[in-house]
């Protein structure tokens, strides 16, 4: 077999549901495209033929949870020039890091039959805590333009552009009317990182914050706002508890509120 | 056309059909995801008739009213900026085949636009964004391609909203310029008609081909009336006496300390406001590498990309970015432009999802005038 020219992709799966990895599948129209510029070297989601390292691109999906996976990563790492976490879990954590507020043996306990066999870390860390990494993308899952423009950037040579702005920037694009103001609906998206296009409040749906803390998120002024509107301290809470609790801002401001 | 004259209300719709008729695509309010917002109409059943809007700081929500008023409302979350100036636009392409690079403008994606229902405050807001893209040595191409065909319907508002101030900002509530024909809808005692002024000789050519008659003395003066008790209506009140250099004086007045903890810095209010001019560009390449685009996008200077020059934001604090924005508006606007670049809309109010309202830190700053922030 000849050898290709064309910069290695490997995509890497670590604690996670695969959702992000499916959506560079998802990306169909682009997927011919994305072979045609990239050699895709190793993305066991898709095929069975793999090829060695090292590669010029990692995508890592997923937190790390296991002794296993922490060793893992290192072999990743240093199997990859560039390393880019896609997603919620592999950039703060993901969902599991609700363990990380709570015993683990707990947990443990109450979801496996045979809760013996499970070894696992009390923690759920994003992969920055155990590698460099070159590149975060935020969201859950990741938005599907964007992780393209990861890989068109980094064909490029040059930052991908992903503004930290807040949600509601890209709900005023689309015109997209508010739903706090016009239905008080309780929505995260003024403290939410952008990136998914206003999805949710399109939908006249409030925003979940699946993109994680915007650049700055004045988290305590929008939950007094909730507050104010009859939301209560434990909704603020559970709000704020979830697929990026393992981010500092969200996690701070719900210990503010009581259960 | 001397003098005022009467459309009734059963023939409006004529005039929707005459401006079809002309080729305009004419934006009007409609009902939409619990607000009334601008978008394409093309009969009077797209309009929100009989329907109202309750607004404060922090919250707005449509009502029924009790009557089959057409424009019974005020300023929604939408303003016509959408239209002339969008909020995601191409400016330019790049290709490059065989090594050799074709650069080509994108074509403005003007449209021959009606805006049926603009008020006295847009109408102003209109003539500030004129005054910096369209009237400048240096015309945005994306902007003057509408604004030349524009066709503008005013109405005068019948109600005030409950963060409007357009008096305060001599902006309104009566539109006196600015516009090709104007409507005051007068209703009462089973009458329900509008008080038409032409405003341009092109108003007159569409106007005339609607069925219509002249006004008498009564109609003009209830007109007149519906105007006068809007005035005395206004939700909020701001002070603008001595306002530019109470503002300049006061930099560093610990309010902006007291407001930075409120801001949520989402940009909401920048956005929403018909004056808010500022763009970001971006560009974009695709995965072969030979196709690259220049995008340019509504920005807010509520971010932190928004003034990072190498090694940082100009404006790290959110305190410093709202008092950037309260202070351009209400002051150096002035130095730059002539005017304020505030027209007392009060979108930036109801639209700010923890109510920060404009008039009310205004006050605050003016009541504790001189005062010093204790931080550096």
């Amino acid at each position: 077999m000849s050898k290709s020219t064309k910069p290695k992709l490997s995509v890497w799966k670590f604690a996670s549901c695969d959702g992000c990895q499916l959506s560079l599948l998802d990306s169909e129209e682009e997927l011919l495209a994305i072979a045609e510029t990239l050699e895709i070297a190793y993305f066991v989601e898709v095929s069975r033929a793999t090829v060695e390292g090292p590669y010029d691109l990692a995508l890592v999906e997923g937190s790390i949870t296991t002794q296993h996976d922490a060793e893992r990563i290192q072999a990743v790492r240093r199997a990859a020039k560039y390393l880019v976490t896609i997603g919620a879990c592999a950039t703060v954590g993901g969902i599991q890091a609700l363990r990380n507020f709570a015993n683990i043996g707990e947990f443990v306990s109450l979801v496996y039959a045979s809760p013996q066999y499970i070894e696992t870390l009390s923690d759920s860390t994003p992969v920055s805590a155990h590698v460099a990494v070159d590149f975060e993308l935020r969201g859950c899952p990741v938005n599907k333009a964007q992780l393209l423009e990861v890989l068109t950037a980094f064909l490029a040579g040059r930052q991908p552009h992903t503004p930290a702005d807040s949600v509601c920037m890209e709900c005023k694009r689309r015109g997209t009317v508010c739903v706090m103001v016009a239905q008080g609906t309780p929505c995260l998206g003024p403290v939410t990182h952008a990136g998914c296009g206003a999805l949710c409040p399109a939908y006249a749906r409030g925003c979940y914050g699946c993109f994680g803390p915007k650049n700055m998120p004045n988290t305590a002024a929008l939950t007094a706002e909730w507050r104010r509107q009859g939301v209560s301290g434990r909704d603020v809470r559970l709000a704020l508890r979830t697929f990026n609790v393992g981010a500092e801002p969200f996690y701070r401001e719900s210990e503010r509120h009581e259960l | 056309m001397d003098g005022e004259a009467i459309l009734e209300y059963t023939d409006l719709s004529q005039l929707l059909s005459v401006l079809h008729g002309y080729g305009y695509t004419v934006i009007g309010p409609t009902l939409r995801d619990g607000a009334i917002v601008y978008d394409e109409v093309e009969t009077l059943a797209d309009f929100p008739v009989g329907y109202t809007d309750v607004q404060d700081a922090g919250t707005y929500r449509v009502a029924r009213r009790t009557d089959d008023a057409v424009f019974g409302y005020t300023v929604g979350p939408h303003s016509y900026k959408q239209f002339l100036h969008p909020a995601v636009v191409s400016l330019w392409e790049a290709t490059r085949t065989d090594g050799e690079m074709t650069i080509r403008t994108t074509p403005a994606p003007g449209a021959k636009y009606a805006f049926l229902g603009a008020r006295s405050c847009e109408l102003h807001a209109l003539a500030v964004q004129d005054r910096v893209l369209y009237q400048g040595a240096y015309p945005d191409p994306v902007y003057a391609a509408v604004r030349e065909s524009l066709f503008i319907v005013a109405v005068n508002c019948a109600h005030a909203g409950g963060t409007c101030f357009c008096v305060s900002m001599g902006t309104g509530p009566h539109a006196t310029s600015g516009f090709d024909l104007s409507l005051t809808e007068v209703q009462g005692e089973g009458a329900h008609y509008f008080v038409v002024e032409v405003g341009s000789e092109r108003g007159g050519e569409i106007f005339r081909q609607v069925p219509h008659r002249a006004a008498n003395a009564d109609e003009s003066a209830a007109a007149e009336r519906v105007v006068a008790e809007v005035a005395g209506q206004m939700g909020r009140t701001l002070d603008t006496d001595d306002l530019r250099d109470m503002l300049y004086r006061n930099l560093e007045h610990p309010r902006w300390e007291e407001i930075e903890r409120r801001c949520l810095s989402c940009g909401n209010c920048t956005l929403v406001c018909p004056t808010c001019f500022c763009t970001t560009v971006n560009d974009v390449t695709d995965l072969s590498g030979q196709h690259a685009e220049r995008v340019r996008t509504w920005d807010s200077c509520f971010t932190a990309d928004f003034s990072y020059i190498h090694g940082g934001s100009v404006r790290a604090s959110v305190r410093s970015r709202y008092r950037q924005w309260m202070t351009h508006k209400l002051a150096s606007w002035i130095d730059q432009f002539g005017t304020a670049g505030c027209v007392g809309c009060g979108r930036c109010v109801t639209w700010c999802p923890v109510g920060i309202d404009i008039t009310e830190e205004v006050r605050g700053i003016r009541l504790t005038d001189g005062a010093l922030s204790g931080q550096p």
